[in-house]
């Protein structure tokens, strides 16, 4: 059933990698660092499913699943604090969030 | 098939981060995730792509579009963000470009190193049965480390969250 060899789906995993850490590099918006945070992690999960299907083990399953389980606490975490920093400052740039204490 | 999903996943992933609302990036990145849980059903890997969809499509892309729709925010990087290109900006926003390009090629060294490693086997240990054997057996301790560390995020995200004055 899979007719694209092991390196596509490696290659896929790396230019969607470089895409999330792009987004984190360029944007400016707390959400979508978050977003391309989430872009890094399903392209580890990716290779991870790529590596275990080569061998033919569940393993890479289920580090997926545990990835998955770490990413959604990091987004509520995330998303938690998000929520905190916007009712002090009424704002999602980074760039404002420059001071230790206020 | 994997050229079909590939490409929904990589122009999806593009746009996600080109998009100027925060609501436009989350819908977006649903379509890329379902492209990837198409290449996981190519992988033979039925479980994780119904995974894929319940929790990260189903539930966290749920949280970040109820944040995002909550904070009411969608042109937030106005004053900084528009003026200047990225790029063009000084200092720590050129290393970090030099840090981006430095990982791509890290990455195409090592794929160009691997090159011609690997075939697919002929069978493949993907059954839920065998999955859920191998996550309370081999994994159990990591399966239960996991449901402390949700706990922990629930109640960190609930003592972060919380109103100033509710103390």
């Amino acid at each position: 059933m899979t007719s694209a060899p092991l390196e596509y789906y490696l290659m896929l995993s790396a230019v969607l990698f470089c895409i999330g850490t792009a987004g984190v590099f360029v944007r400016r918006n707390l959400i979508t660092i978050l977003l391309s945070i989430e872009i890094m992690l399903n392209a580890v999960n990716l290779a991870f499913v790529a590596f275990g299907r080569m061998h033919g083990r569940a393993d890479g399953q289920i580090i997926v699943f545990f990835v998955m389980t770490v990413a959604a606490a990091e987004a509520a975490v995330g998303l938690a604090i998000i929520i905190s920093l916007f009712r002090h400052r009424e704002s999602l740039n980074p760039d404002s969030f420059t001071e230790l204490k206020w | 098939m994997f050229y079909a999903f590939a490409a929904v996943a990589v122009i999806a992933s593009l746009l996600v981060i080109a998009q100027r609302n925060p609501i436009y990036s989350v819908l977006l990145l649903i379509a890329s995730f379902g492209a990837l849980s198409g290449l996981y059903v190519l992988l033979e890997a039925p479980f994780v792509a119904v995974i894929q969809i319940i929790v990260y499509a189903g539930a966290i892309m749920v949280l970040f579009l109820f944040v995002v729709m909550l904070l009411n925010a969608p042109h937030e990087d106005t004053d900084f963000d528009e003026r200047t290109h990225p790029l063009l900006r000084p200092g720590p926003m050129r290393l970090g470009g030099l840090l981006a390009v430095a990982l791509v090629l890290e990455l195409i060294w090592a794929l160009s190193v691997g090159a011609g490693a690997g075939r697919f086997g002929i069978g493949a240990a993907t059954s839920v049965a065998a999955i859920g054997r191998m996550l309370f057996t081999d994994y159990a301790f990591a399966f239960e480390v996991t449901s402390v560390l949700i706990l922990v995020a629930m109640v960190g995200a609930v003592v972060l969250a919380r109103k100033e004055g509710a103390r």
